[in-house]
């Protein structure tokens, strides 16, 4: 059917996405009062029958679009999701000064803030604070941000809940790019070290990643993108580079098991401020794009012919998300190894929270920087051993994987 | 009656279950009894070759005159005990491992009716995994026969798990529910794996003594794993007859007499068990038992009373070559057979993916 980036699958959920999309626009176009409801009435109107676009935010008399204009300019925003966004950038603050505390010998939250602050802290609180627990702390946040962003934009793009670097290959194939280079490189026993390490494993990773994804889209194209054959594909293509990772783990005097278990179930240990600071740097970037393209992404939910009546160039707009995405999941994977699902339930969350049509960006970063952060909070404390913080993820993301399977059938309007 | 009902798949279930192509393939040749027996010959002859070169190649290549020497008049050399206590028993792990997830590759594809199955995929690694690995952080170091018996167990939950989740998605189960629900379990068995792991030494140890996917590395003796081996294969070749009824579909299959839960359940018990019981001597091996199938099926049509026995050939073929291949390309190290067909079989599965509209139902 479709022939371009924004593969189209059929079923009816997505007209009811488009509608939502279109009544999600048309509040910035025109002043309709109450936004009219085309999606089709009931039950159906909550987003969890529908995968990726469905209805927008309902709520009675709620007006989900609000249009503030200055002059010529106007700026659209959805007093929901600016709610939410708030209160998520509060729990992350709360996330990030516990996951401080607890990142070893609990330290109370005063001498925390004031470490963060800048502030003397007694003995060697601050140091500790400032060099050994911010690092990891920003790298949480970093990993699970990127992979949020990356996994909206793939979802929204895809049009299938499903779509997420780590089942579409990208965040395995980012992970043996790395792998290859720590392994050529020989730096397999002193970890990231070096500036050909740190700037060549992003690159490979991200090459890889690119290479693992572009793979993926090419094997997938047949008369347009199927979205269940992508996803197929995808997993032949994961299951690929994780056993070339597995191999290249072997082969290289990778000794350091800790090192080994960030690239096969993704670990934020020992991450330290040369790795995370440039990393970090290239991240911010990269939301900011994410964060930009996110009006293109509401766009494209729409069907084809209106979007492209509207004027947006679905092509060249899904191939320049994509490649945000995988950009974004690259990074992530530099810094993280494979974190799993984060990318995966992280945009749904968001998406249900804020009762938007399509996963909003800056939400799922907000939404998969906190679940890093708490899963990797518990992770390392909860137990007697600390465990990487991909166990958790995995162990908490395989049940909505299973519900995603298993979800009730779709109503057709 | 029954002779009938059996032999109407041969023509009619290709469509169903090997896919347009194969299927126009058959119906063009229908193979007969004759044509059907060479290729088990052949196949035969290629796993003896595969059996003969497993003997052959190694760290130090050795002539077939050595092998001879070694296997007939030993005399206690180098060579001599390379062969004999190395490379001997490898070859039998790769013989017995290869014929259990040919067969169990066969049986899954053909009662899932999904071209894309594969024991690997449904969970079944994973699952016998956190069996052990919970049962030996929970109780210390097992016995051999306890060991496997809870890979057993851990298998079949695993498999009984996926089974329960993909017809339970909407629209019934479809070779993607199938294998998404395998990768979901999959990926909650590793993550509870690793986290016991890392917790309990003893568990690690179970485990990478378990889990490096390798025919060179054999815990548990042949002998414990026999009975279950023996059990699942009499159950396979008994249910060939309720596979060919049923690859017509469930309707059919049921006016035609064939007990559908009853062929069900053998059916699954001999997949867990045959898989089980590779996965016991071996530890996972992926993508075997996808690639067998398809192999077997191109030779012999679609008629599982053919199927089954090429498909054990076949794996023993495919499985010693894959870990041969494993010896030679790596040198001076090796590779894991797991890795190879990995390496050999995710493509293979993207190819499935790609040939058709899989997720129509």
């Amino acid at each position: 059917m479709t022939r371009n980036a924004f593969a189209s699958t059929a079923g009816a959920g997505h007209v009811t996405g488009q509608n939502a999309a279109r009544d999600a626009i048309r509040g910035a176009h025109s002043e309709a009062a109450p936004v009219p409801r085309s999606g089709p009435a009931g039950p159906v109107a909550d987003g969890a029958t529908v995968g990726c676009v469905p209805a927008a935010a309902s709520g009675a008399g709620f007006r989900s679009v609000r249009v503030l204009r200055a002059g010529p300019v106007s700026l659209r925003f959805r007093p929901r999701e600016l709610l939410v966004a708030a209160v998520l950038t509060a729990a992350l603050l709360v996330a990030v000064t516990v996951h401080v505390a607890l990142g070893g010998t609990p330290i109370p939250f005063g001498q925390v803030l004031a470490a963060l602050a800048g502030q003397p802290v007694e003995g060697g609180v601050g140091l500790v604070v400032t060099e050994f627990r911010a690092p990891r702390t920003v790298a949480a946040v970093l990993v699970g941000a990127c992979l949020a962003a990356a996994g909206a934009i793939m979802q929204t793009v895809a049009r299938n809940p499903l779509a997420s670097p780590d089942i579409l290959g990208v965040t395995s194939g980012a992970s043996a790019g790395a792998v290859a280079v720590l392994v050529l490189a020989g730096s397999g026993a002193v970890g990231v070290a070096g500036l050909a390490a740190s700037v060549g494993m992003p690159a490979a990773a991200f090459t890889a990643g690119l290479a693992a994804g572009v793979a993926v889209y090419l094997l997938a194209y047949r008369r347009g993108i199927d979205s269940y054959r992508l996803i197929l594909v995808g997993l032949g293509v994961d299951g690929l580079a994780t056993a070339l990772t597995t191999w290249m783990l072997t082969l290289g005097d990778v000794t350091n098991a800790a090192q080994a278990l960030t690239w096969m179930t993704g670990s934020l240990n020992g991450k330290d401020w040369p790795l995370v600071l440039p990393l970090g740097a290239a991240a911010a970037v990269l939301l900011a794009a994410a964060v930009a393209a996110g009006r293109w992404l509401l766009l494209g939910a729409l069907d084809r012919d209106t979007a492209v009546a509207i004027g947006l160039r679905l092509g060249r707009v899904g191939l320049l998300s994509l490649t945000l995405a995988v950009l974004l999941a690259a990074v992530a994977t530099v810094v993280g190894g494979r974190v799993v699902f984060v990318a995966l339930a992280s945009p749904q969350i968001a998406r249900l929270l804020t009762g938007s049509p399509v996963p909003p960006v800056a939400v799922s970063a907000l939404v998969g920087a906190v679940f890093v952060l708490v899963s990797d909070a518990v992770a390392a404390n909860l137990f007697a051993t600390p465990l990487p913080v991909g166990v958790v993820t995995a162990v908490l993301g395989a049940p909505y994987l299973i519900y995603l399977v298993m979800r009730p059938p779709r109503r057709t309007s | 009656m029954a002779r009938d009902v059996l032999s109407v798949p041969a023509a009619a279930a290709p469509s169903a279950i090997a896919g347009d192509g194969a299927g126009r393939d058959a119906d063009a040749r229908r193979p007969r009894r004759g044509r059907r027996l060479r290729w088990l010959l052949l196949a035969a002859l290629v796993a003896l070759g595969a059996v003969v070169l497993s003997m052959l190649v190694g760290g130090r290549p050795s002539t077939l005159a050595e092998v001879w020497h070694a296997v007939v008049t030993p005399t206690g050399s180098v060579m001599d005990v390379t062969i004999r206590e190395l490379r001997w028993p490898r070859t039998v792990t790769g013989v017995v491992v290869g014929a259990c997830l040919g067969v169990a590759g066969v049986l899954v594809q053909g009662h899932t009716r999904n071209p894309i199955a594969d024991p690997g995929l449904l969970g079944i690694n994973q699952g016998a995994a956190l069996a052990i690995v919970s049962a030996t952080a929970m109780a210390g170091a097992l016995a051999p026969l306890t060991q496997a018996l809870l890979a057993f167990a851990g298998a079949l939950v695993a498999v009984v798990a996926v089974f329960l989740v993909s017809t339970s998605a909407r629209g019934g189960a479809t070779p993607i529910t199938l294998v998404l629900a395998g990768a979901a379990i999959s990926s909650l068995c590793t993550g509870l794996v690793s986290g016991i792991v890392l917790m309990d030494d003893q568990a690690l140890d179970a485990l990478r003594f378990w889990q490096v996917g390798s025919v060179a590395v054999r815990n548990g003796s042949l002998e414990v794993i026999a009975p279950f081996l023996l059990v699942g294969m009499v159950l396979a070749v008994a249910n060939v007859g309720a596979l060919n009824a049923l690859s017509l579909g469930e309707d059919t299959a049921r006016s035609l007499g064939v007990p559908v839960p009853v062929a069900r359940t053998v059916g699954i018990l001999a997949i867990t068990l045959l898989a089980g019981s590779a996965v016991t001597h071996a530890g996972p091996i992926a993508f075997a038992g996808l690639l067998v199938p398809h192999l077997a099926r191109a030779l012999v049509g679609a008629d599982y009373r053919w199927l089954v026995p090429v498909g054990a050939v076949a794996g023993v073929a495919v499985l010693l070559l894959a870990d041969t291949a494993g010896r030679v390309i790596a040198r001076p190290g090796e590779l894991s057979v797991g890795v190879v067909l990995a390496v050999v079989g995710a493509p293979f599965f993207v190819h499935l993916a790609r040939r058709r509209r899989l997720a129509t139902t």
